[in-house]
């Protein structure tokens, strides 16, 4: 019965589809055929979500092997929630990527394009969909190779599209290299891959070897997720990728990342470990730094996508802090966080490919006057802009103001009140650079004639999706807040060896 | 401490190659070098994980039960034996089903010492993990039962049963085998299909570069870069 197989599919289908598309003849083909893909798999997905947040965990055993010794793949809200998030995510950025990537690619890669894409894919929602850590390494490191290839074939349109991936490659394959670490040492100490197993046998066991993999595990994901000090590869990588690669990038590969680590903190490791505290104070500190230093870089930066590449990293510094609160509302926070940026981001970063499609160019000159040459895609960076800073009505105000509503009910090792006007404050320096590109495209008049291409209707209509979507999720949030709720109950449930169990 | 420090020695080499590598990898403007630096890094943990699958006083998961007739046929047992490794499968089968009782005694004891109390004999010292297999260190798992489903008995390889001749208070000791554990050599098995792939692409790239910038040096590429930054400013 398919409906049994909900887990499992959104991860097999894009897998093998990947090589069919790969023989695909390079025209439209290819595009159409990944965005079938994704669609299916988005609904699989939507399904999967339902169905969960009705029945508690799926579980899928991976050709009849019973946990602990075979592979199992564990979906609950928070995987179905993230699952939903990225397929949703692949499913528009596919078919904006059918006319975006005309200008951006040989013809002759098209076909090998999107057979990368679909592999990226899969590899993110099989670090999703798994409850066996080892194949966490496994997919994180399938969406990873692809990701490298993705962003050098931004080479045509600028060869520093090659160093960033070059870039990219060593520090994420350090990353990975840094978790497969920490996994042995894991493994060494338990015995077993299975997460729920892992965290039931190492329970009551605090020892140096427990607290190395600790380290190791979570140094190597806050690599694969851009944590603050270590967020080096993400601005170039997403400036010169190709548009449509950059919006799936910035909303889903980072997000998977922080769900990785979610899954590793409370359902690896759990509340039992003394230094857990530590870890969560650390998270603190790195996140307030980020979303203080990246949101100020960014100020000054005069490559709109790598403006909004630098806020990317202020932004997963609130979802930090979100998680080390480690209390329901913080990691609900998170959640929520971790949905509405994603949104946001797609919008903003389809919304420049749109301009660097039109004009060619996504340095601030081009955006000069672009409310008059381009209303409805200056619309789309507007509510996107909004929505970064917050402003009430946009998905932003929604997860800033449970993050701030979190803070108040925290124990924390800062004072909650100094914690919310930093969270404030920074948020200022987000009017600063997303209040610079506004008066740029509102209040300044272009310089001269450009000669502009008109943009596709393939592009605009996934861009003003994903808008409506930044400005649905601010209005009507109610389904998403509950949904997170309970995925964060369900997560530090199992943190404190209360549920959880097979 | 001389001793110690000898005894685990392939730990030192993990170490020394690991850091060697991460060292190349920060100071090398080479792309290629860095590369190479990249290899090495990765190869320390090939090692890392072929020294955790030593175990001393180790052996094989068996089944036991649940396929006594004829058991390699059905198919979860048939699965299951192929876990005991090619050659001497049968008589390893057998020996396991004659040993049974044996075994049996041996099991209830591993099922309490490692089952219902991890934290208990499970809990280890930072070193003693590392060589010292027999304090259920490193179990396989035990599963006690899963829904819908007859699941065979299975004894880990703390349980030592498998030497079909051996006394098994002996084996339950367990000091003289050096067991090889299959799991994370097919983990590395893994990672090294990752490595390979990984090294492919970053080459691949380093062409590209070369062929895009004229060179494999960052420095002159970080030169060109800056240069094009300027131009573009400037304009």
């Amino acid at each position: 019965m398919l409906l049994n197989d909900l887990p499992v599919l959104p991860v097999i289908l894009p897998l093998v589809a990947a090589p069919v598309c790969l023989l695909l003849p390079n025209n439209r083909l290819p595009g159409l055929f990944a965005s079938l893909i994704a669609a299916i798999a988005a609904i699989s997905s939507a399904m999967l979500l339902a169905e969960v947040a009705a029945n508690g965990p799926a579980n899928y055993d991976l050709g009849g092997w019973a946990a602990p010794l075979g592979i199992v793949y564990r979906v609950d809200i928070a995987g179905a929630l993230v699952m939903t998030l990225v397929a949703a995510m692949a499913a528009v950025t596919i078919p904006y990527a059918i006319r975006s990537i005309e200008a951006e690619i040989a013809k002759s890669q098209t076909s090998a394009f999107f057979a990368m894409f679909l592999i990226c894919f899969a590899g993110l929602i099989g670090v999703v969909a798994t409850g066996d850590a080892f194949n966490v390494f496994v997919f994180l490191e399938i969406s990873s190779l692809s990701t490298y290839t993705l962003v050098a074939m931004g080479a045509k349109r600028d060869r520093r599209a090659l160093t960033a991936a070059f870039t990219y490659l060593v520090l994420g394959t350090i990353g990975a290299t840094f978790f497969v670490i920490g996994l042995g040492l894991l493994y060494q100490v338990t015995g077993t891959l299975n997460m729920l197993d892992i965290h039931e046998r190492m329970v009551g066991q605090d020892n140096r070897v427990v607290r190395a993999a600790f380290a190791f595990i979570f140094t190597g994901l806050a690599l694969k997720l851009a944590m603050f000090p270590l967020h080096q590869w993400l601005p170039n990588a997403y400036t010169f990728a190709p548009a449509s690669v950059t919006a799936f990038l910035a909303s889903t590969a980072t997000k998977v990342a922080i769900y990785a680590m979610l899954r590793f903190l409370f359902t690896v490791y759990g509340f039992q470990f003394g230094f857990m505290d530590v870890a969560f104070a650390f998270f603190l500190l790195l996140g307030m730094l980020g979303m203080f230093v990246a949101s100020l870089i960014a100020v000054f930066r005069d490559n709109v996508k790598m403006i909004f590449a630098y806020s990317s990293v202020a932004q997963i510094g609130y979802m930090l802090l979100g998680i080390s609160f480690a209390t329901p509302e913080g990691v609900a926070a998170a959640l929520v966080y971790v949905v509405n940026h994603a949104v946001t981001k797609a919008a903003l970063f389809m919304a420049v490919g749109a301009v660097v499609y039109s004009i060619g160019s996504s340095r601030m000159p081009a955006f000069r006057g672009l409310a008059k040459r381009m209303p409805v895609t200056a619309g789309a960076l507007i509510v996107g802009g909004l929505a970064l800073v917050g402003v009430p009505m946009t998905a932003g105000f929604i997860s800033k103001w449970l993050l701030i509503r979190a803070a108040f009910e925290a124990t924390l090792p800062v004072s909650s009140l100094f914690l919310v006007l930093f969270i404030v404050s920074t948020t200022l320096l987000a009017v600063g650079y997303v209040g610079r590109l506004v008066w740029e495209m509102t209040l300044r008049e272009p310089e001269g004639q450009v000669e502009m291409k008109p943009v596709p209707m393939g592009m605009i209509i996934p861009m003003l999706l994903v808008t409506f979507l930044t400005f649905y999720l601010g209005v009507n949030a109610d389904g998403l807040v509950k949904l997170a709720e309970a995925a964060a109950r369900e997560l530090l449930n199992t943190g404190l060896g209360t549920g959880g169990a097979f | 401490m001389l001793e110690f420090a000898l005894e685990r020695y392939n730990y030192w080499i993990v170490i020394a190659l690991m850091m060697i590598g991460l060292y190349i990898v920060f100071s090398r403007g080479n792309l290629v070098k860095t590369l190479i630096g990249l290899n090495l890094f990765q190869t320390s943990v090939f090692i890392f994980y072929i020294t955790v699958g030593k175990v001393v006083g180790g052996t094989a998961p068996i089944l036991i039960g649940g396929h006594s007739e004829g058991g390699h046929g059905d198919d979860h047992g048939g699965g299951h034996g192929d876990d005991h490794g090619g050659d001497h499968h049968d008589t390893h089968h057998d020996a396991a089903l004659s040993a049974e009782d044996a075994v049996a005694a041996v099991q209830g004891d591993l099922v309490n010492r490692m089952g219902a109390e991890p934290a208990g004999d499970g809990h280890i010292t930072g070193h003693e993990s590392l060589h010292e297999g027999p304090h259920g260190v490193e179990s396989n798992s035990l599963f006690t039962g899963s829904p819908g489903e007859e699941v065979p008995d299975l004894i880990t390889r703390s349980g030592a049963a498998d030497l079909p001749h051996a006394d098994a208070e002996h084996a339950a000791a367990g000091l003289d085998v050096l067991y090889s554990n299959p799991l994370p050599h097919v983990l590395i098995l893994t990672a090294i299909v990752v490595g390979v792939a990984t090294t492919a692409v970053g080459l691949s790239l380093a062409v590209r570069i070369r062929e895009a910038y004229g060179t494999v040096e960052e420095d002159d590429i970080e030169a060109i870069d800056n240069k094009t930054t300027l131009a573009e400013v400037m304009a």
